[in-house]
């Protein structure tokens, strides 16, 4: 299959490009991205004029709920919706039930993942079995299965001792620790930010700094380490700060911010919100402008989905009750582009973010549109304004904060490995 | 980003579209209007309560539903008196939590007990929030009355307060109020900040050490006091909390003693406050923790009072949400 996109505005972030390209792809790779290939002969012509070519998303962090939550989702359901939202890669935490601390499951995984010939899945590994926090799982062993980075999800390791050993077992083999900083004490039985709203509501709270000490604690075991390490889903202002010193000391430190922390803050929860019960929990305005700041000048390197589609019976109880989590594949491409509209940040930079950014974290020869690259593209709608509401996800998860709201930015071609996957 | 105008969630969700209260959930956002109709609607149901003949009609035919997942005593038996003497049907339902996880969700529980035609719910429930969950999902003629959800709301025990407090001292806006004790985990506490800051007290104040208060509180709009001495210095109103057991020792405090010694209303304290202070408590009490019993028993005591009024507030809440 050739497929030749013509008058798009080609967007590679990666190597500067912002300009009205063609795009010429064949046997699943981008074989020119000015002029076409001699000889070549295009089966399928898109017109992309008024439309931005750009490399297919990278999602940092996407449950896919299998195994083991399949009555909340299933890959089928999730992967439509992630073509569908322009994402061509997704890395996968490890909190599926069982967890993917064996490398069977992690093979089921990929081998699911690959027969629904949709987006790449990239699953990252248990850090301890079980997620338990004690013993460390065979990361190597997993790393062959397909893992690209080992991570504790949702689940702090409480015992210093251990995740200094994880931390030293990993970089023995140069692999990546994703972590998400929160300590177990501080954060245990939070359901909001410990700010003004908790209060007024009544809700259990989790202070910013079961964050901040966390992130403090990982950095001192990093060093001490000399592991990589990528901090998942930053929520205060205060981190931020914290990561822009480490970087400035030099240290090898990635981190991310989901695309719901870069626009609501905890007031956003209004009267019981469930759909705004999110882990970490939204923060203060200052913390979530903090987190647009930290982005705009680098500190953040990336922005993620976060995707956690939960089961409508799951939200449908009190606030506290509620099971944590946000649908978002399909919202990451247009909260991405409006926060980039909103800070003035130009159109490749705001891209890179859910692209280069992301590539180079997970260290994959993706997210560009080089010739010889693997032909993952999105094409979209800058401009289409679309409502966010049940019918219109695609995804099993219909819970987002951002419901009833309009916004701009809508996918009309997905390409992965040079297969049109996705068309509006 | 545009939001709808029509988003359910940015509008009151206790008022109807003309400004009427719909249901009650919590004190916050009322208009002082309203909460005035409350107190003076009250007024005309304390004399009912004094009769010899203890009923009006006011609520015949209708069906009260006593929704309560927590368990109560003293709140749910006044809620049953006050509409039994508006002349409702009242149905006690206590449903347990246990129970709940086993099988039915709170709102599959709402829907069959709407289908039998409930007028009203009033909801216990020890999470924050309950009751607004509720009121989203039952039809429009249904209302729902918050009896105390987490650490959220108690708003018909914040407005007998306020009808105490009115009975006794006439203006609100010559008053200085402190709050004494659990303001963290206290529902009451967070609903009388509200109700006294909407009728137009000058100066509210919380008197607890930190770990019993919740953090930027000052935003509702009170004065912060650690000690008692300072705090209690020229009050009108004391208004002490329960402290619960499971609170006493541990991380948040030390022991019921120390406690005691610091923020227990003893006659000595009291005498700090104005001569004419009132001390008011919700109850149940915890003698010798939060209150002597020289004090709870004393001539500044109104608690049996509250009680009282708390049978003619809540049928005032009552004959209101039913239009009447």
């Amino acid at each position: 299959m050739k497929i030749h996109i013509k008058n798009g505005r080609l967007v590679d972030p990666k190597h500067g490009v912002d300009a009205v390209r063609d795009l010429y792809i064949a046997a699943g790779k981008i074989v020119g991205n000015d002029h076409a290939p001699e000889g070549f002969h295009a089966n399928r012509v898109i017109n992309a004029s008024g439309l931005v070519v750009c490399p297919g998303f990278i999602d940092l962090s996407a449950r896919l709920r299998e195994p083991g939550f399949e009555y909340k989702a299933t890959l089928e359901s999730e992967m439509v919706a992630a073509v569908a939202g322009g994402i061509t890669s997704l890395a996968c935490p490890p909190d599926t039930d069982p967890p993917l601390d064996e490398p069977g499951l992690v093979e089921m995984l990929k081998h699911r993942a690959r027969n629904l010939n949709q987006a790449h899945v990239y699953p990252i590994g248990a850090l301890t079995q079980g997620l338990n926090g004690q013993r460390l799982t065979e990361m190597a062993e997993l790393r062959d299965a397909g893992c690209v980075a080992f991570s504790q999800a949702e689940i702090p390791v409480a015992d210093h001792s251990v995740l200094l050993r994880a931390l030293q077992y990993a970089a023995t083999f140069g692999f990546k620790v994703w972590l998400r900083p929160q300590d177990l004490g501080l954060g245990r039985d939070g359901v909001a930010h410990d700010g003004e709203v908790a209060t007024r509501l009544g809700l259990a709270a989790i202070p910013a700094c079961a964050e901040t000490i966390a992130v403090s604690t990982i950095l001192l075991l990093a060093r001490e380490a000399g592991c990589g390490v990528h901090l998942c889903r930053i929520s205060s202002a205060e981190a931020v700060d914290m990561i822009r010193g480490a970087k400035a000391r030099g240290m090898a430190i990635t981190c991310d911010v989901s695309a719901n922390h870069v626009h609501l803050s905890e007031m956003d929860i209004g009267y019981f919100d469930s759909n705004a019960h999110l882990m970490p929990p939204l923060r203060s305005l200052r913390d979530r402008d903090g987190l647009r700041t930290g982005l705009a000048d680098g500190i953040i390197d990336a922005v993620c989905s976060d995707h956690t589609p939960v089961d409508e019976d799951a939200k449908q109880v009190p606030f506290g009750e509620a099971e944590a989590g946000a649908t978002g594949l399909e919202l990451l491409l247009p909260l991405t582009l409006k926060w980039g509209r909103e800070s003035g940040v130009a159109l490749a930079r705001t891209l890179a973010k859910i692209t280069t950014e992301p590539a180079r974290i997970l260290g994959l020869d993706a997210g560009h549109l080089a010739p010889g690259a693997t032909a993952d593209v999105c094409v979209f709608d800058p401009e289409a304004w679309w409502k966010v509401e049940p019918r219109a996800l695609r995804s099993q998860g219909k819970n987002t904060p951002f419901l009833g709201m309009e916004l701009q930015g809508k996918v009309r071609h997905t390409l992965v490995a040079g297969h049109l996957v996705y068309e509006a | 980003m545009k939001r709808e105008p029509e988003a359910p969630m940015s509008n009151n969700p206790q008022l109807d579209a003309e400004g009427q209260l719909r249901h009650l959930l919590t004190i916050e956002g009322l208009p002082a209007p309203i909460l005035t109709q409350i107190l003076d609607t009250a007024d005309s149901f304390v004399s009912v309560t004094e009769r010899e003949v203890k009923k009006v009609p006011l609520l015949r035919g209708k069906t009260v539903f006593n929704l309560f997942f927590e368990p109560s005593t003293r709140t749910r038996t006044t809620f049953e008196i006050a509409a039994k003497r508006l002349s409702a049907d009242v149905i006690n339902l206590n449903v347990s939590t246990s129970s709940q996880t086993k099988g039915e969700t709170l709102l599959d529980t709402v829907a069959n007990l709407s289908a039998m035609h409930a007028d009203m719910f009033v909801v216990r429930h020890a999470q924050s929030g309950a009751p607004h969950l509720i009121a989203r999902h039952v039809a429009p003629e249904i209302h729902v009355i918050n009896a105390g959800d987490g650490r959220h709301a108690h708003p018909t025990q914040a407005l007998l307060d306020m009808y105490t407090i009115r009975h006794y001292k006439k203006d609100f806006r010559a008053l200085r109020v402190a709050i004494v004790g659990d303001v963290l985990h206290s529902r009451v506490a967070r609903s009388q900040i509200h109700a006294l800051t909407t009728l137009g007290v000058p100066e509210v104040r919380v008197i607890a050490p930190g770990t019993l208060l919740p953090s930027q509180v000052e935003h509702l709009g009170v004065h912060v006091y650690h000690d008692m001495a300072q705090g209690l210095k020229d009050v009108d109103v004391l208004l002490m909390l329960r402290l619960q057991n499971e609170r006493m020792q541990g991380a948040l405090l030390p022991s019921p003693q120390e406690y005691f010694k610091n923020y227990g209303l003893t006659p000595e304290k009291l005498a700090l406050a104005r001569p004419d202070a009132i001390v008011m408590h919700p109850g149940p009490m915890n003698r010798g923790v939060e209150i002597d019993s020289a004090v709870a028993d004393g001539h500044q005591s109104v608690i049996l009072p509250q009680v009282t009024f708390g049978i003619a507030v809540r049928m005032a809440v009552m004959s209101i949400l039913a239009g009447n």
